[in-house]
């Protein structure tokens, strides 16, 4: 599984980074987001690929589980 | 319909705001203006004194309802975070030279879609300039551009500018001597709709802004990137909205809310090129910025102190534009503003450059 932090990061840095790791077509990404605008569009281009999204948020970060 | 499935908020939002802007012409604003974040941030400039274009001075509360409705929703939401530190220096110039190119073409993304549902065909004309100089953004990034990673900061540093906005309101509502205000007859700062409209047509805005996300650049950058049609819908939107209701207010009132055609639109010329060049630096710049001029204010709202150093950049911009001749008029574009979008067609690529190429050693 990639882990990929995207923290800090305004779209649409976050799903670049996504759309990156991606082209590996690994089976399962987990992406951490500081911002709720990347967590949906990180999640919303994962949906696009394919990928079963899982959210969990702590102290204002979201850990995104992506898996096929 | 797959194609509406995570849409409809921002279609509905983009509906509403299309027709919120028509109204405002109605209501007093300027024709083909019922928003526009450039020339009200420009006409709050010459308010304050910054420069002294007599005919644009005025306090406009559209955007302080824009970052106030950003603000509040944020605040709701839980999505209240001030955080910075992303090349705030870098993001003040680029809002410098974008608001150099608005200026050139004479209004932001958002009222080049407003002026093309006034009928405006010369901002389509802009239109292919934006689109370029998206796409010449949209390379850069795809080449690994970034302004680097922001940090939290304490709540008051992302409260200054909703509190300074506030103030602004303020010297609006008391109008004190120091404030300028453009006479009536004197040119578009003197034409408004009363201030409580405004405030409450802009806070409905940046509301609407701050839940869905919309942004004029991000529609087109969106699509190429990610074959992501959602940014691109709320767009439309405003422009069928805005289409429609000037049609209907043109047919229910004396007044003209619609002219199709290049000559003679309302605070716009007709030089096809210099309209084009002006929004490509925009579009170009507005992608280095993560977002347009109206996302920069609904970033700012929600504690964004990067976005607020932008929007601190198209307010300098504003000035410089009218105190050295750089901004256009009806009749056309000036030679010290073909020559300041050129320089600043040449900074952003120096800055899309360096922050693509130059910085992978300390990535």
């Amino acid at each position: 599984m990639a882990l990929l932090d995207a923290r800090g990061l305004a779209c649409p840095e976050p799903v670049m980074i996504a759309r990156r790791a991606m082209a590996s077509k690994e089976k399962a990404y987990q992406i951490v987001v500081d911002n709720p605008t990347a967590k949906e569009n990180v999640t919303r281009y994962a949906e696009h690929q394919g990928y079963r999204v899982s959210v969990t948020e702590k102290n204002g970060e979201f850990t995104l589980d992506i898996t096929k | 319909m797959s194609f509406l499935k995570n849409k409809t908020d921002i279609i509905v939002g983009g509906l509403i705001i299309g027709v919120v802007a028509a109204l405002l012409v109605l209501f007093g604003n300027p024709a083909n203006m019922g928003f526009c974040i450039a020339c009200f941030i420009r006409d709050t400039a010459g308010a304050l004194g910054l420069h002294r274009a007599a005919a644009v001075q005025y306090i406009r509360p559209e955007i302080i309802g824009i970052i106030l409705g950003a603000f509040l929703v944020a605040l709701v939401k839980k999505e209240f975070a001030p955080r910075g530190g992303s090349a705030p220096m870098t993001r003040f110039t680029l809002g410098f030279f974008v608001m150099i190119g608005c200026l050139m073409f004479l209004g932001c993304p958002f009222r080049m879609i407003v002026r093309m549902g006034g009928g405006d065909l010369n901002a389509l004309v802009g239109l292919v300039g934006f689109v370029c100089g998206i796409l010449t953004g949209v390379f850069f990034l795809n080449k690994g551009y970034s302004l680097k990673r922001t940090y939290s900061l304490p709540k008051l540093e992302g409260t200054i500018l909703p509190a300074a906005v506030v103030v602004l309101l303020i010297l609006l509502i008391l109008a004190p001597e120091f404030i300028f205000f453009s006479e009536a007859g004197a040119g578009p700062g003197a034409k408004h709709a009363a201030i409580a409209i405004s405030l409450a047509a802009g806070v409905i805005v940046g509301a609407i802004a701050q839940r869905t996300r919309l942004c004029m650049a991000g529609g087109v950058r969106d699509i190429v990137l990610f074959k992501d049609f959602r940014l691109i819908s709320g767009f439309v939107a405003i422009l069928v909205a805005a289409l429609i209701t000037n049609l209907i207010l043109t047919a229910a009132t004396p007044g003209s809310f619609f002219k199709l055609g290049f000559a003679e639109q309302a605070v716009a010329h007709t030089d096809g090129l210099w309209n084009s060049l002006g929004m490509y630096l925009v579009g170009f710049g507005a992608i280095l910025l993560g977002g347009c001029p109206l996302r920069q204010l609904v970033l700012a709202g929600e504690g964004n102190t990067d976005s607020a150093m932008a929007i601190l950049g198209l307010l300098v911009g504003a000035a410089f534009c009218h105190n050295f001749g750089l901004a256009s008029s009806a009749k056309g574009p000036t030679a010290n503003g073909q020559i300041a979008v050129i320089i600043g067609i040449v900074v952003v690529f120096i800055i899309a450059a360096v922050n693509t190429f130059g910085k992978k050693a300390d990535a």
